[in-house]
């Protein structure tokens, strides 16, 4: 089956010497809804923008279902849609003529391509600010205006880079509806995110790329299936006096007067609880410190960081 | 794309860059109107009665076709040169970059697009003038064919200095520096053979010298020099800014990292 993408031995070296991408491979499967996750500087942004035609690859080679970015710009650049991180459309312009504009440049005729924006701009809330200067609507709706923008002319293959970025939980959460919902729809999906929540939500494959390398690229099951350790914060009535004591497990109280248990993989929460019962602990409610994907990616770095030190 | 698809890319670029100039017509229209009408006024009426003929012409006659072929250059050039730079400058030229229009259609919708404003702007002075002077086209054919040219040629030059541009100082330097004293010394107010030998033929190396004869020649049928030779060179100069701004665009010079 032919990836929705494909890159081979990607590097990229900017003018200043600076070796962003250090020939990277990766393929995302059609259908897929997958996350693309690093730190600042890791090389996520240069690997987007030579897949959207923003940055010039250094060599290696881009395929988009099978066409070469190279070879084959036209049915490549046709089936891609980009929404980028920064707002990147003409502020004095309307919301509508935005979007048609798009529409115009894959060369789609004005009758359609007016359906097709009536149709993201109402599915994304914005066709009652259809007749608005762009530069007149809120952080939310420029972000939504950018991801219709990029869905006006259908693509197979979308890609967000931070779509979420400053947004308020309540539009955030109706964001991820409409992914899922477009991705349930048969539109690949690459995302990238600081939001490790949103990706451990959303995402079924994960690569995790640091300083131009691939760290990591799998599933987000077999990912999770390599954390080590998870914490759990739990509220107990009453605290205890002596900290209880379990082989692969580490008690203790945090700030806020919580139970803070950090157990191994192997153990499992049955044994936790025997212990907290058999210190006649009451627990009124627990949960995890931070998201799982959170922790994994934290230690991946952190072993990249102790290997860049010691090779 | 289909060929069709391409036609309907490069009128979404042309109508767009038509809208705009439209759009913000006090910037745009109004002030070569303004400008232009003072030149008649002050050098045609004012100051002209006094010289009385130049190259076979009323004074006013004469200077009409070099106001005429400055207005379609100034504003040719810098439809082109602010409208790219502004994207530029938005980031909205990326909604270019990652569509797969065809770098030449990109490069067409914007040529055309400064055309249509250099010749709305020639439409509306030639129509000023009409005011000031009595003007009978020698020549349709030759008139219309520089008038066009002149607009693709500086179009493209106001393309070229947009992809280089990484300031707003950078989109003023060459109109300011460049473009209006070539245009004032390209024979707008006079004839070269009012001036000495040499300076006739340091003349002989300005470009615009070319473009404002031809045009006079098509409409009053005077020129200082050769029309056959005037528009192999127009021509030249539009083959080889289409080729360096093809080349440019391509590797992507300005626009990508």
């Amino acid at each position: 089956m032919v990836q929705a993408l494909e890159l081979k031995a990607l590097r990229k070296t900017y003018g200043s010497g600076l070796e962003a991408l250090k020939g990277i491979d990766l393929s995302v499967r059609q259908g897929d809804f997958f996350a693309l996750l690093g730190p600042n500087g890791a090389g996520k942004s240069t690997t987007l923008g030579i897949v959207s035609g923003l940055v010039n690859k250094t060599s290696g080679s881009v395929k988009i279902f099978g066409f070469d970015m190279d070879t084959h710009p036209v049915d490549a650049k046709s089936r891609l849609g980009v929404v980028p991180q920064e707002f990147n459309f003409n502020q004095f312009e309307k919301v509508f003529d935005i979007v048609v504009t798009q529409a115009g440049y894959y060369g789609i005729p004005a009758r359609i391509a007016s359906a097709s924006a009536e149709k993201y701009l109402r599915k994304l809330g914005l066709w009652e600010k259809r007749d608005s200067a762009a530069r007149l609507l809120s952080g939310g709706m420029k972000r939504r205006l950018m991801i219709a923008r990029a869905l006006v002319h259908e693509p197979a293959l979308l890609i967000l880079d931070e779509p979420t970025a400053g947004v308020d939980i309540e539009l955030r959460r109706s964001m991820w509806e409409f992914m899922n919902e477009l991705n349930a729809h048969g539109t690949t999906i690459i995302l990238t995110t600081h939001y490790l929540e949103e990706a451990e939500a959303l995402c079924r494959n994960i690569a995790i790329i640091d300083k131009g390398v691939i760290l990591e690229n799998t599933s987000k099951k077999a990912l999770l299936g390599k954390l080590n350790k998870e914490t759990y914060v739990i509220d107990v009535v009453t605290l205890p006096e002596v900290m209880p004591v379990l082989p692969g497990a580490e008690f203790t109280v945090d700030d806020e007067q919580n139970l803070v248990v950090t157990i191994d993989a192997s153990i499992n929460l049955n044994r936790v609880f025997a212990v907290l019962s058999a210190h006649d602990l009451v627990v009124r409610s627990m949960r995890t410190r931070s998201n799982r994907l959170e922790e994994l990616f934290v230690e991946i770095l952190g072993r990249d960081a102790v290997g860049s030190q010691t090779s | 794309m289909s060929a069709y698809a391409i036609w309907v890319a490069f009128s979404t670029i042309l109508v767009k860059e038509i809208r705009r100039f439209m759009r913000i017509w006090g910037q745009t229209l109004l002030p070569p109107a303004i400008t232009m009408s003072l030149y008649f006024v002050i050098f045609g009426n004012l100051i002209g009665s006094r010289i009385g003929e130049m190259g076979g012409h009323d004074y006013m006659e004469f200077i009409v076709p070099g106001l005429v072929m400055m207005s379609v250059i100034t504003n040719a050039y810098a439809n082109v040169v602010s409208s790219f730079f502004g994207m530029k400058f938005q980031r909205s030229v990326e909604e270019l970059l990652v569509s797969p229009i065809p770098y030449w259609v990109v490069l067409a919708g914007y040529v055309a697009g400064g055309v249509a404003r250099g010749l709305a702007v020639g439409l509306i002075v030639t129509l000023l003038s009409l005011g000031f002077t009595h003007l009978q086209i020698h020549h349709v054919g030759v008139t219309v064919l520089t008038i066009v040219l002149t607009a693709i040629l500086f179009s493209l030059g106001g393309f070229i200095n947009a992809l280089l541009a990484t300031k707003f100082d950078d989109i003023a330097i060459v109109p300011t520096f460049i473009l209006t004293p070539l245009t004032y010394l390209g024979g707008v107010f006079y004839s070269i053979t009012l001036l000495p030998p040499f300076w006739q033929t340091v003349s002989q190396f300005n470009p615009i010298l070319y473009m404002v004869n031809t045009f006079r020649y098509g409409i009053l049928g005077v020129s200082d020099i050769d029309i056959g030779g005037a528009f192999v060179m127009i021509l030249g100069f539009i083959a080889i800014l289409t080729a360096t701004s093809l080349y440019m665009l391509k590797n992507g010079k300005g626009i990508r990292s």
